[in-house]
This record gives C-alpha cells, sequence and structure tokens, in this order.
C-alpha cells in the first residue's frame, strides 16, 4: 500500500513537469508582458524591471532558472503584486479557499448522501421525484447565476445575512451553499443510481435474511457498496472545490485563491499564473491518489501491490 | 420494448402490411413519447426564432443608448409614464429660458404656453426636439409682439418591457441578442469539437497500436490541466476576438468527443465490412470516411446535444469574468454579471438574464437526455 502510494506520488512528477513547461510557454507566447500599462513606463524603468525579473534573458533560460528556484520551493515574486511573493499570495488566500470549499464538500457529502439513499429508497415515489428535480436543478443552473441570486435574496431583500464579505461566520453560509448546490445534486444522482443497485445485491439479501434492522442494513451494508462511485468522483471535485471559484470569490468578495489565476492570467504576472497553475495541479494529483487508496479500504476486492 | 413488435406475425405466404421501421424512425417514435424532451424541443425553437429574428423586430437596437431612461424598472405601461411628461417638458424648456405658463397633456402630444420679456425666436422648438421624448414640435400660436408662444410636441413614448441597463440601453433587445449570440456560439464551438474530436479519435482507434497510445496518451495529458484555466489561457493567447476563442474552446472540447470516438472505431475495426474494404484495398483514409466515421454517429450525436449547453455555460462563464463577448455587443454571461453588480435598486436586471440563460440550459440538456434514451435505449 505504501510502495503503491509512492510510486503513484513518483509517476506524477513526469504529468507535473509537463503541466509546468506547457502553462508556461503558453504564457510566455501570450502577447503582451506584466509591465505593458495603460501608462506607459519609461525605457530605462522597464530595462530595471525586465533585469531584475529576468525578463530580459532568452524564454529558455528564464524557463530553466524557473525550474532551478521550483525545485528549491520558491515560486518566485509576483510581477504584479510588488510586495508580495506569490507564496505569500497564495499561503494568505489558500485557508480562505480550504475552509470555504471543505464546508461546501462535507455539506454536500452529507445532504447529497442522505438526499440519495431517501430517494432509492423510494424509488418512483414523489420523494424521489422531488430529489430528481433538486439534483437536476442543481446541475443545470451555473454557479454564477446561483451566486447573485442567493445575494439579491437572501443578502438584499430580507436582508438574513450578509450579501458579501469575509468577517464573520454567518457570511460563509451563502457562498458554501453556492458551492455545494451542484455537489449535493451530482451526489444525489450518484447515491441514488448506485443505492437501488446495492439494495438488490446478494449480500443485502443475506443480511435480510439473517433478520438484520432495516437501518442497519442500508446504513452499514448498502451505503457501503454503494458510496463508490461517489468515492472516485470525489477526487477532482475536491480538488476543484479547495483551490477556489473565482465566481464565488468575486461575487461575494471573499479572499481565496480562485480569482489569481484569472487576475494573474489578464496582467500576464506569470509566476502567479505558474503558482495557481502548480497548487492545482498537486491538488489534482494528491485527491486522486487519496480516493485510490480509499477506495482500496472499502472495496475488499480492489488490491494494490 | 413495446414499441418494436406489438403486431401479430402475419400469415405464411403474406406479406407484411405495415412498413418495417428504420433505426431513426424508432428513436424519433420514443422521443416524441418523452414529455419533457418535446417541450425542450419547443422551447428550443422559439429560442432559436428569437436568436434569429428577435433582434431584427425588437422595438429598440441593442446598442442605443436612451440617456433620459437610465435603470427604468421593466413594465408594460410606456415611459415615460404619464405624471412624468410635464415636468420632463419643463426641464427641456428650461434650457430656453422662457417662463412656461400652463403645460396640457393630450392623449400623445403635449401643449405647452410659455412667455418671455423679450421677443421669443420660433427656433426655440428645437429645444423640444433636441430631448429624446418629443419630436415634431410645432409653434400653434404666437402672440403679435412675439412675446408669448404656445407650441405644441408630439411625445414619444417607448416601452421597455424588460426595463433598461445602467446605460439606458433596452434590455429586451440585449437579452435577443444575447440569445443569438450564445447559440451561435454553441454550435461554432460545438462544431470545431466534433470535427477534431472525431477526425482524432477515429485515427486513433483505427491505426492502433503504439500511435493510439501516444494520441491517447496526449488526450490524458490535456484532460489533467485544468480546463477553464486552460480556457481562459487561451483567451490570454487569442486576445478578445469572439471568434477566434470559440474555435479555441472547441478545440479544447473535444477530448471527451475524440474517446467516445475511439472506442466505436475499435469495436468497429474488427468487423467484416472493414476487413472486406482492407481487403479489397481501400485506403486506411477511405475507410475512415465511408465505414468509420458514418457508423459512430449515433453516440456522437448524443454527445453533441450534451456539448452545446456545456459551451453556452462556458461562454457565459468567460463573459461573465469580462473575457468574452466585448461590448456594446452582449451575451448572457456579460448581462448576469451586469445584473450582479446593479442587483441593489435594479433586480430586474439580474433576474430576467439569468431566466433566459437557465431556461436554455433546462432546455437543452432535457433534450439532449431525450435524444440519449431514443437512441441508446440501453444506455437508460
Amino acid at each position: 500500500m505504501l510502495g503503491y502510494a509512492v510510486r503513484r506520488l513518483l509517476g506524477a512528477i513526469p504529468t507535473l513537469f509537463l503541466i509546468i513547461t506547457f502553462a508556461f510557454f503558453l504564457m510566455r507566447v501570450a502577447p503582451g508582458g506584466p509591465f505593458d500599462r495603460e501608462r506607459t513606463l519609461e525605457a530605462k524603468v522597464l530595462e530595471n524591471l525586465n533585469r531584475v525579473f529576468h525578463l530580459d534573458k532568452p524564454v529558455w533560460e528564464q524557463y530553466l532558472y524557473y525550474l532551478g528556484n521550483l525545485a528549491r520551493g520558491d515560486l518566485g515574486p509576483s510581477f504584479i503584486y510588488r510586495d508580495f511573493s506569490v507564496q505569500q499570495l497564495l499561503g494568505n488566500g489558500l485557508p480562505v479557499s480550504i475552509q470555504l470549499g471543505g464546508m461546501a464538500l462535507l455539506v454536500a457529502l452529507l445532504i447529497g448522501s442522505v438526499l440519495g439513499t431517501i430517494a432509492a429508497l423510494r424509488q418512483n415515489s414523489w420523494v424521489d421525484y422531488s430529489v430528481i428535480a433538486v439534483a437536476t436543478f442543481g446541475i443545470t443552473v451555473p454557479n454564477f447565476v446561483v451566486a447573485p441570486l442567493l445575494s439579491l435574496v437572501f443578502g438584499v431583500w430580507l436582508s438574513l445575512l450578509p450579501a458579501g464579505g469575509w468577517n464573520s461566520p454567518e457570511s460563509m453560509v451563502l457562498p458554501v451553499i453556492t458551492l455545494a448546490l451542484p455537489q449535493v445534486a451530482i451526489i444525489a444522482r450518484l447515491i441514488r443510481g448506485s443505492m437501488i443497485e446495492a439494495l438488490r445485491s446478494d449480500h443485502v439479501r443475506t443480511a435480510r435474511a439473517y433478520g438484520l434492522p432495516q437501518r442497519m442494513i442500508v446504513i452499514v451494508h448498502a451505503l457501503r457498496a454503494a458510496c463508490l462511485p461517489v468515492i472516485s468522483y470525489l477526487g477532482p471535485a475536491a480538488a476543484a472545490l479547495l483551490t477556489g471559484s473565482v465566481v464565488v470569490e468575486t461575487i461575494f468578495g471573499l479572499p481565496g485563491i480562485g480569482r489569481y489565476f484569472v487576475q494573474g492570467a489578464l496582467n500576464r504576472d506569470y509566476t502567479l499564473v505558474m503558482g495557481t497553475v502548480i497548487i492545482i495541479a498537486v491538488f489534482v494529483v494528491v485527491f486522486n491518489l487519496i480516493v485510490d487508496l480509499l477506495y482500496a479500504a472499502l472495496d475488499p476486492r480492489v488490491r494494490y501491490d | 420494448m413495446t414499441d418494436i413488435a406489438t403486431g401479430q406475425m402475419p400469415p405464411e405466404g403474406e406479406l407484411p402490411t405495415t412498413k418495417s421501421r428504420s433505426a431513426w424512425e424508432t428513436a424519433f417514435m420514443r422521443l416524441r413519447r418523452n414529455r419533457a424532451a418535446m417541450a425542450s424541443l419547443f422551447i428550443l425553437i422559439l429560442f432559436v426564432v428569437a436568436g434569429i429574428f428577435g433582434p431584427m423586430l425588437a422595438p429598440h437596437p441593442y446598442a442605443r443608448v436612451y440617456s433620459d431612461f437610465v435603470k427604468v424598472p421593466a413594465s408594460l405601461e410606456a415611459y415615460p409614464r404619464q405624471s412624468e411628461i410635464v415636468p420632463l417638458a419643463e426641464a427641456a424648456l428650461s434650457r430656453a429660458r422662457l417662463e412656461t405658463g400652463t403645460i396640457e397633456l393630450d392623449g400623445n402630444t403635449v401643449r405647452i404656453a410659455a412667455t418671455s420679456r423679450r421677443e421669443i425666436d420660433p427656433r426655440v422648438t428645437r429645444y423640444l426636439d433636441r430631448s429624446d421624448l418629443f419630436s415634431n414640435a410645432r409653434i400653434v400660436e404666437q402672440a403679435d409682439d412675439k412675446k408669448s408662444i404656445v407650441m405644441e410636441a408630439d411625445v414619444q413614448r417607448l416601452r421597455f418591457i424588460f426595463g433598461t441597463d445602467a446605460n439606458g440601453r433596452d434590455l429586451f433587445a440585449r437579452v435577443l441578442i444575447s440569445i443569438r449570440i450564445s447559440l451561435m456560439i454553441g454550435a461554432l464551438a460545438t462544431g470545431v469539437a466534433l470535427l477534431i474530436g472525431v477526425i482524432y479519435g477515429a485515427t486513433a482507434g483505427f491505426l492502433g497500436g503504439r500511435i493510439d497510445n501516444i494520441m491517447m496518451r496526449i488526450v490524458d495529458i490535456l484532460y489533467s490541466l485544468p480546463f477553464t484555466f486552460f480556457a481562459i489561457l487561451l483567451v490570454v493567447f487569442f486576445g478578445r476576438n469572439v471568434v477566434l476563442m470559440f474555435i479555441a474552446v472547441g478545440a479544447v472540447e473535444w477530448l471527451d468527443m475524440a474517446r467516445i470516438v475511439r472506442g466505436q472505431t475499435i469495436a468497429l475495426r474488427r468487423r467484416e465490412f472493414v476487413q472486406a474494404a482492407e481487403a479489397l484495398g481501400v485506403s486506411s483514409g477511405g475507410i475512415l470516411k465511408r465505414h468509420i466515421i458514418p457508423n459512430t454517429l449515433g453516440p456522437v450525436i448524443i454527445y453533441m446535444t450534451l456539448l452545446v449547453p456545456k459551451v453556452i455555460l462556458l461562454e457565459s462563464f468567460l463573459s461573465f469574468l469580462g473575457l468574452g463577448v466585448q461590448e456594446p455587443l452582449t451575451s448572457l454571461g456579460v448581462l448576469i454579471s451586469e445584473g450582479a453588480r446593479n442587483m441593489r435598486g435594479a433586480a430586474y436586471m439580474l433576474l430576467y438574464p439569468s431566466l433566459a440563460l437557465t431556461a436554455l440550459l433546462f432546455a437543452l440538456n432535457f433534450l439532449g437526455d431525450g435524444l440519449r434514451d431514443a437512441l441508446d435505449p440501453k444506455d437508460r
């Protein structure tokens, strides 16, 4: 198991390397640079800036320089937020994003699996249909519609919750709902499907034959089999949730890291873009690994050696 | 499977009187029985008609600015409202240095009596014409000493059933033009994804072996790139050119298509008719074009209908971030983001575009699901 984990992590290095290389050169090929502004800088100033940030060197040399720094764990200075290094920016924003994403993930898992299980137990009843309707709604309506509508209804019209900002526990409610809604929908749908199958399976029938109480059959025996597809879905979903959402952060005015990529890409803040790309790629790799290990723990038929 | 064999077997020697149905006819029948899909199809047709003809028939051009009507709420009543006309006429004439007397409103004409200490120049009517609200201003009576005057002007009454935006542009016309943009972009990017995905997938599946391996590894690597970020990088790369950008989006969205087509191709490759074609010496390109690609169409159509809403969503998302369509042209994403900024006090600016986008996405998704059920009953 440990050997497998180590091998998987080592195997991810070439993928990460490719992603970094690709993003690096794509950013550099894009027209414009970090210091092109509406107000052009003096030639001498620009020259100095380029020299300090090594932008006067050929691109391949910059690339090697960047890789060298990266190997030492240095993501470089931000070109736009001059007083901060990329580490500092990500270090400030990441806790916010992880907090929000983690909450959303928990909420989604809890509500999603409860809804999915209830729908499966009452298949083809009105409960089932309303769960399907909620799921369809959650999947179809995009978050940039849900977020402002929630903010409008609960923040502006009803004044129940803050419409934006990051200063109290209540200000987390609306962003978490926005983030969790599509996940609730997908998880409920997955659980419903696999639960229906699990309830018909042999081991559940055996448990019934032994006369185990229904609650125990559902929670212990059926749910364990039914949550496998959810777990494989959770890998990429968790990585995406925990690394922040540009829409939610923009609408609710939150200081997470989701905005940095868009801002960085538009401002040609090369190092900041690379930093966010690396963070996201690492999250994806790590969560996929966790998912595979969890899978083995939950399903005795799966073995890694 | 009641819809396949319901009738009795015909007696021997007689030909069956009912014509056998093709796979497509069967699929269409199944689709017609799916009420959600048919309703979606109807809504979708409405959207397409609205997108094509709406901007031509809309009462206002989508880019026309009515500076007198900034952020007026949605209403079926015409603007200016009855009670506002008199003060607006006074405001328009205040610049003319006249002392306005009685102002009467009669239907859509306003009658203004005014006096001045000096002689009144007949060109004074231009002050009224200059405003968006009044037109065809004329002098009806003028006193002999030219110091008092009675003017009449037609009041221009405009309807903004969805209200106007923060620049005084008609929101209804803007929603219509956005629907056109969304549908066009959905079709364009899906077309590009279709072209690349089908050719790439079919080639990889057909050639097989090491080439297949390499081609699919490339797809896997592209898959692991954070997708939205990749789209944003493309926007950065191509600048803010919408058409180029959506060719690029199509160029990103082909990955699933390539996988589906490759899987189908591998299955088809071993079939006898492909081997027969090979034995007859048909070139690889010929086999692909004539035998492989036409046979992968079913799943491709299903995937395509589900790709259109995905692309429309992506376009709205990028436009929402300000990376998509640029002013004065607009898109549902742009309208929603403007609505979100102005939702305090002008909630209708958020509600109508959100409603339009949601309805469009729902219709496309339901239709896609319906088509999948109809074309591929195993996959239910």
